[in-house]
């Protein structure tokens, strides 16, 4: 069942289109991310489906309804702020119960589900306080059980992590991602960080000034990355594009047009009289593994990842070979779509 | 400053004690006065000690009219000053709160005319509109009536800048996450906006109710009958005597009650105005 259908989903302000039309079916208890750089209509996207701007053109169902038309109120979401939106005036459990009291529920069920939240996300201790006596982790927590008790079908995150510190972040992002699969909640996460949306994601969607370029799970957009965009979006360090003159070694096919070939840094590996020979400029060793800098005989730049302990001197120049064919992505230049 | 010169000390603690004197001395003038009879105040140097008629004083001034000025007992004239004060200042908070939230979080056609057309009436202040208002509550019916005294001085195009520029340092974000909790627009105004806004409304709260206990030539133009008649325009009243000698003692009494109210509120409202300025909430 799905819980969450996007159905050509339009966004113009104006004559400016942002949105393109976003097609997606979510299951209900998916975890989806949506992952692009700045701009590029995410946030417009997940606000659209919170009700918080109007739909230019196509549906939108929530919960085999169609919401269209209907008040945030009135579409069963649950919504978490980048900068948390906390009522600076109410206390944690205020803060927490507002939303249930505007719906009228008894008091003492109102006090029970707050507890239950707290108790979830380890709030207990601190509901008597203001959520400026708070940390930035804590006040985290109080919008995710602000969005927790209303129990809705679908939680929305619009960056909720991106306030807090690198440490943190990771932390978070462990929670949330626990959190959600104990409670089963179908959830739609809006980041610009591709680490995070690889690392939480049941699926990923990429988008690009206001275009969806793939829907996946993450494995999948970083194994077959149907667009340059994605290619070079998802993986870290980022994969090489460059055109096939660059590898004049590597067989490719010559009647597809002009191509783009992308290789992962990982994908790499130093082989004797291998097909691609490139001189090293600079050598990060990280510890786990080695960034290579180097230089193809093109003049193009190259990115390496070698093992921890590999041996690299800068001016050497290495012979390197993919790891296997699955590891030379072809693309076609003109329209950036996968071959 | 870190500065440290005994001369310095010195001559900046003169001035703050000249300056307090300044201040205090009618005061304190006033206070005297109230504790001595008519006749007292009459010769030249007036006393500057205590004097024995205190209670004599607060009980003609408060229950007993004068019939010299056409004034009614001071009792009834500190009510009708605090229920128009409190009119005022009331009323201009609501409807600057209400119109202040229509043009930050409501975008309907000639929403910025409408601002301006606000803001413009700050030029206008009741001095200068005297004539055509009076013209309208009197057509109105409304002379010697409470809502005479209060109506006309309610719009307030101050108040509604005020708040504003308040209301527009509440992040969208909380209008956001309110809709999503549910809340209406009314709803949100109650819950989340006014009580951001406590701080300001305090503020205000105090420097209206002195712009309404301190109206003058309005209560005198809107009110001839003596059951209406305001402290302030009462003092003025028993200054302008005609042929009898003004009786000081009285005045300085009901000046010195027409002091109290004001003084009051200031006080009450200081701790709000501090709580205001130590926990920034925002």
């Amino acid at each position: 069942m799905s819980t969450v259908t996007l159905r050509d989903v339009k966004k113009a302000y104006g004559d400016t289109p942002v949105i393109h039309g976003v097609s997606m079916e979510i299951q209900t208890g998916e975890f989806i991310v949506v992952v692009g750089p700045s701009g590029c209509g995410k946030s417009t996207l997940l606000r659209m489906v919170a009700g918080l701007e109007e739909i230019s053109d196509g549906e939108i169902h929530i919960a085999e309804k169609l919401v269209n038309n209907l008040e945030p109120r009135d579409r069963d979401i649950a919504m978490v702020f980048q900068n948390y939106a906390l009522y600076p005036h109410m206390s944690v459990f205020d803060n927490m119960a507002y939303g249930l009291k505007l719906r009228k529920l008894p008091k003492d069920e109102i006090r029970a589900k707050v507890e239950e939240a707290a108790d979830l996300l380890q709030l207990r201790p601190y509901l008597e306080r203001r959520p400026r006596q708070l940390s930035g982790g804590q006040r985290q927590r109080v919008a995710m059980g602000r969005a927790i008790v209303r129990e809705p079908s679908v939680f929305l995150f619009d960056e909720p992590l991106s306030n807090l510190d690198a440490k943190l972040r990771v932390q978070m992002r462990v929670e949330i991602r626990k959190l959600q699969r104990r409670l089963g909640t179908t959830s739609l996460y809006v980041t610009h960080d591709q680490v995070e949306a690889m690392t939480m994601a049941d699926r990923l969607i990429v988008m690009n000034a206001g275009v969806a370029e793939q829907i996946g799970s993450p494995i999948d957009l970083y194994e077959h990355p149907e667009t340059v965009f994605v290619a070079g979006f998802i993986g870290s360090p980022a994969m090489n594009l460059l055109d096939a003159a660059a590898f004049p070694g590597l067989s490719l096919p010559t009647d597809r047009g002009p191509l783009t070939v992308g290789i992962r840094p990982e994908h790499l590996v130093v082989a004797d009289g291998g097909p691609i020979g490139a001189t090293v400029d600079l050598v990060e060793p990280l510890g786990a593994d080695t960034i290579v800098h180097a230089q193809l005989p093109t003049g193009d730049a190259l990115l390496i990842r070698l093992p921890g302990n590999a041996k690299v001197t800068q001016g050497t120049t290495l012979s390197l070979a993919p790891k296997d064919e699955a590891a030379v992505h072809l693309f076609d230049k003109d329209t950036g779509r996968r071959i | 400053m870190v500065e440290r010169r005994p001369y310095l000390t010195f001559l900046s603690h003169a001035f703050l004690v000249l300056g307090v004197a300044v201040v205090a001395f009618p005061i304190y003038v006033t206070v005297i006065a109230m504790t001595h009879g008519p006749q007292a105040l009459l010769q030249v140097p007036i006393p500057l000690l205590p004097g024995d008629q205190l209670w004599n004083n607060l009980n003609e001034v408060l229950f007993v009219g004068r019939s010299t000025s056409g004034t009614p007992p001071t009792w009834l004239m500190m009510v009708n000053s605090l229920v128009m004060a409190i009119g005022i200042t009331v009323g201009k908070i609501v409807i600057s709160i209400l119109s202040a939230f229509a043009i930050v979080y409501f975008r309907f056609p000639f929403r910025m005319l409408f601002f301006w057309m606000i803001f413009i009436t700050l030029m206008l202040p009741v001095e200068v509109r005297i004539l055509p208002t009076f013209e309208v509550v009197a057509g109105l019916n409304l002379l010697n009536s409470y809502t005479g005294l209060i109506l006309p001085l309610i719009a307030s195009a101050t108040a509604t800048f005020l708040f504003r520029q308040v209301f527009m340092t509440i992040p969208d974000e909380l209008m956001e996450a309110a809709r999503i909790d549910g809340a209406s627009a009314m709803r949100f105004l109650v819950d989340v906006v006014v009580p951001m806004s406590r701080t300001n409304i305090a503020a205000l709260f105090v420097i209206l109710f002195i712009f309404g206990w301190n109206q003058y030539l309005w209560p005198l133009l809107v009110t001839t009958e003596s059951d209406f008649y305001t402290v302030v325009m009462g003092i003025q009243r028993m200054l302008r005597v005609g042929e009898s000698v003004p009786e000081w003692n009285i005045i300085m009494t009901t000046t010195f009650l027409a002091m109290i109210p004001p003084v009051v509120v200031v006080i009450a409202m200081q701790g709000l105005f501090v709580k205001g300025l130590i926990d920034a909430e925002k």
